[in-house]
């Protein structure tokens, strides 16, 4: 039975599709790479995979439960890092931690250890009492980071979690969920513009683009169908070397992008 | 439960963090107190209704509650524009657990904030009819702002944004506010604006609050209570369907 199941899934802003009927597997245990343009669908994706937004139609299945009627259950089988920022800036690190820990149930006993272990890893152990609002871009990245490796769940979904961290960290955090996929089996889906990572880290990877899907399979297997040296090389080739403006419609972005020309 | 308590722990929190919070909460009230509590004490007593502050405090108490428990909805807007909200969103926690602990966080805070308004009037001159009674008007306090709060996280999810979450409490929360009996009796006023404070749950809590503090009601104690008790339920209905519908 794959952890993840995706069959369908169609997202429509008013008469835009984010994502045009996609439908992919991942197997437990499997780290798998969710790669695209800038506004491919890929974190509208995440955001249906783990409740936060409804599908137009489609159907989602994790960890054996339909995630559109058996949403608590399936919130208890998944944690994330987001893309965008997610900390409470009012509140310090360690307060940030303790209350994530409550709300995914970490045991009492455990939550201390557990929320030290983790901030010594981002080193934020010794700013743990300060207010976010005080921490550098990069300090509140490793704090949501940290705090999203907090409990152990099942399916990890990360969000590009990795922009705007130093290379330091980039290697500590992928040495990290490497462990814990291995060890725990943990089902890891992720998000990155930096393609090494996915060349490095990822089981299998996924190509989307305006909401398609283009390609899935491993790295071996993509890079001879598309006769590259690297994933770089066929990422391009297959999305193009067009700049893609997110947020904007297609006819828009191109109106955009000219009239920055001609100015 | 723990879930509840670290979801109103951190309204606490950040409530004290916060000192402009305080600062206004203790500001507004004391300017009506003072501008309206001696600008209009006379012609109060004049006409024959004895001392004007007595009967504004249970009131401004109300309004200080009012309003800021309807800051609780402002909180939820800023907590989904800065993102905390998607945390709790995707956390194996019931919707209506995450809601329950943050409203109470804000009806906590605002009962408090009236609580601090019957301090300055008591500074000022203020006296309670019994010293026991206090304890009714906290709890009056705290049912209006568990409505209150609930209610405005409704609206919090389903506004979205600050501009339109301040036009509805401009529209729906002030004209509440001054057409119930908080700042006159309803005693000598036009039919048509004793109809509409007859139906404004808000003259009710009034009431009941002056009840507790003045030993002084107009629709006695049992409508009081019934009133405010529909309040609750139907404002906890409506949050709990909003919250429940929310999406990022
Ligand atoms: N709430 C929304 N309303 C309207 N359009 C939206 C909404 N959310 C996303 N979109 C649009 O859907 C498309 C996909 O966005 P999405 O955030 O999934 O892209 P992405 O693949 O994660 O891109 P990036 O790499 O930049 O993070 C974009 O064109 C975006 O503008
Ligand atoms: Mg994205």
């Amino acid at each position: 039975m794959p952890m993840i199941e995706v069959k369908n899934l169609v997202k429509k802003f008013g008469d835009f599709r984010a994502v045009d009927n996609i439908s992919f597997k991942v197997k437990a245990g499997e780290r798998f790479a969710l790669l695209g343009p800038n506004g491919a669908g890929k974190s509208t994706t995440i955001k249906m995979l783990t409740t936060l937004l409804k599908p137009t139609s489609g159907e989602l299945i994790m960890n054996g439960y339909n995630v559109l009627k058996e949403q608590n259950k399936v919130r208890k089988s998944f944690g994330i890092v987001f893309q965008d920022p997610t900390v409470d800036n009012d509140m310090t690190a360690y307060e940030n931690m303790e209350l994530h820990a409550v709300l995914y149930h970490v045991p009492k006993r455990d939550l201390k250890s557990r929320i030290k272990q983790l901030l010594e890893l981002v080193e934020l152990w010794d700013k743990k009492d300060i207010l976010v609002r005080n921490f550098s871009g990069g300090m509140r990245r490793r704090l949501e980071i940290a705090r999203g490796l907090l409990h152990h769940p099942k399916i990890l979904f990360l969000d590009e979690p990795t922009v705007g961290l130093d290379p330091q960290t980039r290697v500590l955090l992928w040495n990290y969920v490497n462990k814990l996929a291995k060890d725990k089996n943990m089902t890891i889906l992720f998000t990155t513009h930096y393609l090494e990572e996915a060349e490095n880290n990822a089981d299998r990877i996924a190509l989307i683009d305006h909401g398609n899907l283009i390609s899935i399979g491993n790295l071996k297997d993509l890079l001879l169908k598309t006769k590259s040296k690297n994933l770089e090389e066929a990422y391009l080739k297959l999305t193009g070397t067009e700049i893609r403006d997110e947020k904007l419609e297609p006819g828009v972005a191109w109106k955009e992008r000219h009239r920055a020309r001609l100015r | 439960m723990y879930q509840i308590y670290i979801l109103w722990f951190r309204q606490i929190k950040k409530y004290f963090r916060s000192k402009s919070r305080i600062v206004g909460a203790i500001g507004q009230p004391l300017l009506f107190l003072l501008a309206l509590g001696y600008g209009l004490g006379s012609v109060y007593k004049k006409a024959g209704d004895g001392n004007y502050l007595h009967f504004l405090v249970p009131g401004i108490m109300a309004q200080t509650v009012l309003f800021s428990a309807m800051f609780y909805g402002a909180m939820l807007i800023f907590d989904r524009q800065f993102g905390f909200l998607k945390e709790t969103l995707v956390a194996p926690v019931s919707r209506l657990r995450i809601m329950i602990g943050g409203a109470l966080g804000g009806a906590t805070t605002a009962t408090l904030q009236g609580f601090l308004v019957l301090v300055i009037a008591y500074i000022i001159g203020f006296r309670v009819s019994h010293i026991y009674m206090i304890f009714f008007a906290l709890i009056i306090m705290f049912v209006l702002a568990t409505a209150i709060a609930t209610f405005s996280s409704g609206l919090g999810s389903f506004v979205q944004d600050m501009q339109g979450f301040q036009a509805i409490n401009q529209f729906i929360i002030f004209p509440l506010y001054f057409l119930s009996g908080a700042l006159y009796p309803l005693t000598n006023v036009p039919t048509w604006l004793r109809i509409i404070a007859e139906v404004n749950p808000i003259s009710y809590t009034v009431d009941a609050m002056r009840y507790a503090l003045i030993n002084q009601t107009k629709f006695g104690l049992e409508k009081d209570i019934i009133a405010l008790l529909i309040t609750l339920v139907v404002c906890i209905a409506y949050g709990v369907w909003q919250f429940r519908r929310i999406q990022t």
